[in-house]
């Protein structure tokens, strides 16, 4: 897993409410043997993205010019909702997302996020409000998330994020957390000798 | 998902102190963890029991009993696993099934679409090389992995249980801490028997009362997912208990602990009683003779102490129930069957009046129109919620004689076991004079995996746990409900009231 310290990027803004994982990766997109990027850039939002004849939807955020290249997905609570497919953020992260701002998520989702360096960042709900209008306002706005402060900053605002203090190191160094398992491998052993 | 809350640090210490104070245990007993006069919940006992270290400032290290892997998720932790020259570190603690993407027409014949058929092919190939049990098509004991490991007596009181599906949920039922997740960690698990983890809140659902004639347990969780909300529950491990929760059997306490996960919580648990013993003791691989009585003696113990503390409530009086249905596109958005399509303009905030409207059009639905009476075009009976021997028995009941309304009604048992106990009381042969397909198990229509999926457009009530936008195929418009509301509308072809064909 690559190092997430600090990072700029632009966003994109969905702000609709318990985006299930369903919504975010379609279940006929989930058959693959092996992480297939192609294939789930293609499925990522799909059915919110495209008509049923293949053709885009012009209204949809990811389609428009202004948010071309966005990596940092602003959205509403309880994002992740549902199916435990780690397939969806590996198709955020297939796709150029790095970051996902919101009010909450859904447990399994926060958890292959964070297993993946797709970083979560739960912030308040005014603080939400507040980066939505500045972005609907200019919707290139720069916005930077510093995982070491635990901030996201944008002109004329910031915000602060929690994250578990072994999370966080984890990104920052570029950490495995099975490492972790895996040194522990003798623990393991004598807890499995005591049953 | 809430580790930085701080109320959530103070919550567990803070309540165990107020009941050491109130029975009058002094603060020495506090520090030790499992010592006398600390009151504990069931989630509480079976989280310490199977708590291998946990160091200041890391997660837990969580013990798996047992691992189920399913055909859908598994295939990219073995190649996880490979490409870091590990090995599976406990393969008698795991056990596959192939059940999301396997045909329930003619599953023996190889997958018309070479990706599902690449994918079965892995599950068998990872797993005899991994010297993992798969329970395979001929092996007459495959299924959903939540059907066969409860059947096969491999789900017991007091294991922590997980797999890569998020309704592994479903073993709570036994008063197992049982839980989906990723597959990341389907690689951690498969190379050290062990999850990072932190502590969940406790959160008691209540329900008592006796449940009215033509109400399941599946109009029971629909009824707590409409008043907890899709994220009700979560950072929660929930504790179902109450008059209700005893009465039901050990089928109906697994459509309970199943769709758990609908309200964000991280699992759901019933603490094991007579009908959990009864239930286990002629099963295959429970234990057997004077073990099992043994083993009974320790499940019992399980059981939430006298005057442990929850960090939440919530109540339900199942007396008042009436069978459930969801008019929405998400597993909370239930209202009994009497009840009209309600106003989104009603709901509390913008957010929710959104996601309503959004929901109502995808639907095709209007505020104000009743649900009974709405067409149906396909009916399924199926999914690790709904396709156990009691739920198809409930069906066959209402179907016996009569002829479905509906284009199509899929009955996909649950797994082998289950289609053999239906054939030879005769079910089958309900289903099929009544018009409906009788297909081999798996998971099918719940989430059209393998090619059984409802037409775009056309509505389906369905007996599995989400009603999604395309989740039973694109364009899909799904109404959730029990077996017997399921059966009712069938013979209706329209949005029934089960209690119609069973008075």
């Amino acid at each position: 897993m690559d190092a997430l310290i600090r990072f700029t990027g632009t966003v994109l803004p969905l702000p609709a409410r318990d985006i299930n994982n369903d919504v975010v990766v379609p279940g006929r997109f989930l058959k693959m043997i092996d992480r297939d990027d192609a294939r789930l850039r293609l499925a990522l939002f799909h059915d919110w993205r495209f008509f049923e004849d293949g053709r885009p939807r012009p209204e949809f955020p990811m389609n428009r010019p202004e948010h071309q290249g966005a990596t940092i997905l602003l959205t509403g609570a309880n994002f992740g909702c549902g199916s435990g497919r780690e397939k969806a953020p590996w198709a955020l992260l297939a796709s150029g997302f790095r970051a996902v701002i919101s009010t909450s998520f859904a447990e399994i989702f926060r958890s292959n996020a964070l297993n993946n360096g797709l970083l979560p960042v739960t912030v308040a709900a005014r603080a939400a409000r507040a980066l939505l209008a500045a972005v609907t306002k200019e919707p290139g706005l720069e916005v930077t998330i510093d995982l070491p402060a635990q901030e996201v900053r944008w002109r004329g605002g910031r915000a602060s994020f929690p994250i578990d203090s072994f999370s966080k190191r984890c990104l920052v160094r570029g950490w495995d957390p099975l490492d972790y398992l895996l040194w522990h491998a003798g623990a393991i052993s004598r807890f499995e000798r005591t049953r | 998902m809430r580790d930085d809350d701080p109320e959530r640090r103070s919550a567990a210490p803070m309540t165990r102190r107020r009941f050491c104070e109130a029975v009058g245990v002094g603060a020495a007993a506090l520090a030790l963890p499992g010592c006398g006069g600390r009151a504990r919940t069931l989630y509480d006992k079976i989280w310490d029991a199977h708590r291998v270290l946990e160091e200041p400032g890391y997660p837990a290290v969580l013990y798996v009993d047992l691992h189920l892997l399913q055909d859908n998720t598994s295939s990219p932790a073995f190649h996880g696993l490979r490409r870091r020259g590990l090995s599976v570190r406990r393969p008698e603690r795991t056990i596959a099934t192939i059940d999301h993407t396997l045909s329930t027409t003619d599953p023996a014949r190889p997958h018309p679409d070479p990706t599902t058929r690449a994918i079965i092919e892995a599950m068998r190939a990872n797993s005899r090389g991994a010297g993992i049990r798969l329970f395979d098509i001929d092996s007459g004991q495959q299924g959903i992995s939540h059907v066969i490991a409860p059947e096969l007596g491999l789900t017991q009181p007091g294991m922590t249980i997980v797999c890569a599906d998020s309704h592994t949920s479903t073993h709570g039922a036994f008063g197992a801490l049982a839980f989906g997740i990723g597959t990341t960690d389907v690689e951690r698990v498969l190379a050290t028997q062990c999850l990072l983890a932190s502590r969940s809140k406790r959160l008691e659902a209540r329900i008592d009362g006796a449940l009215p004639a033509g109400c399941t347990a599946k109009d029971v969780i629909l009824a707590l997912l409409a008043k907890l909300g899709i994220d009700g529950a979560v950072g929660h491990v929930i504790e179902y208990r109450g008059s209700a929760v005893r009465a039901l059997s050990m089928e109906g306490r697994m459509t309970l602990c199943n769709m758990t996960i609908e309200a964000g919580a991280r699992a759901g648990l019933v603490a094991p009683d007579d009908t959990t013993f009864e239930y286990l003791a002629s099963r295959e691989h429970a234990p057997r003779g004077r073990a099992f009585d043994e083993a009974v003696v320790r499940w019992r113990a399980l059981a939430t102490d006298d005057g442990a503390a929850f960090d939440t409530a919530v109540h339900l009086d199942a007396s008042a129930l009436e069978p459930m249905v969801t008019w929405g596109t998400d597993p909370g958005t239930a209202v009994p069957i009497t009840a009209r399509v309600p106003d989104p303009a009603a709901r509390p905030g913008a957010g929710e009046r959104a996601s309503a409207r959004r929901a109502l059009a995808y639907m095709d639905l209007r505020p104000g129109e009743p649900l009974l009476g709405r067409r149906v075009d396909v009916v399924f009976l199926g999914s690790c919620t709904n396709a156990r021997l009691t739920d198809l028995r409930l069906a066959a009941a209402l179907l016996r004689g009569r002829r479905i309304q509906v284009k199509r009604m899929l009955v996909v048992p649950g797994s082998q076991q289950v289609k053999r106990a239906c054939e030879a009381e005769g079910l089958h042969r309900v289903f099929l004079d009544a018009g409906c397909e009788w297909r081999a198990p798996g998971c099918s229509m719940c989430m059209a995996l393998n090619g059984d999926e409802v037409a775009p457009g056309q509505y389906c009530v369905s007996t599995s746990n989400r009603n999604f936008e395309g989740r039973q195929g694109p364009g899909a418009r799904t109404f959730l409900a029990s077996p017997l509301t399921a059966a009712a509308s069938a013979l209706t072809g329209a949005l029934e009231d089960p209690r119609r064909w069973t008075r």
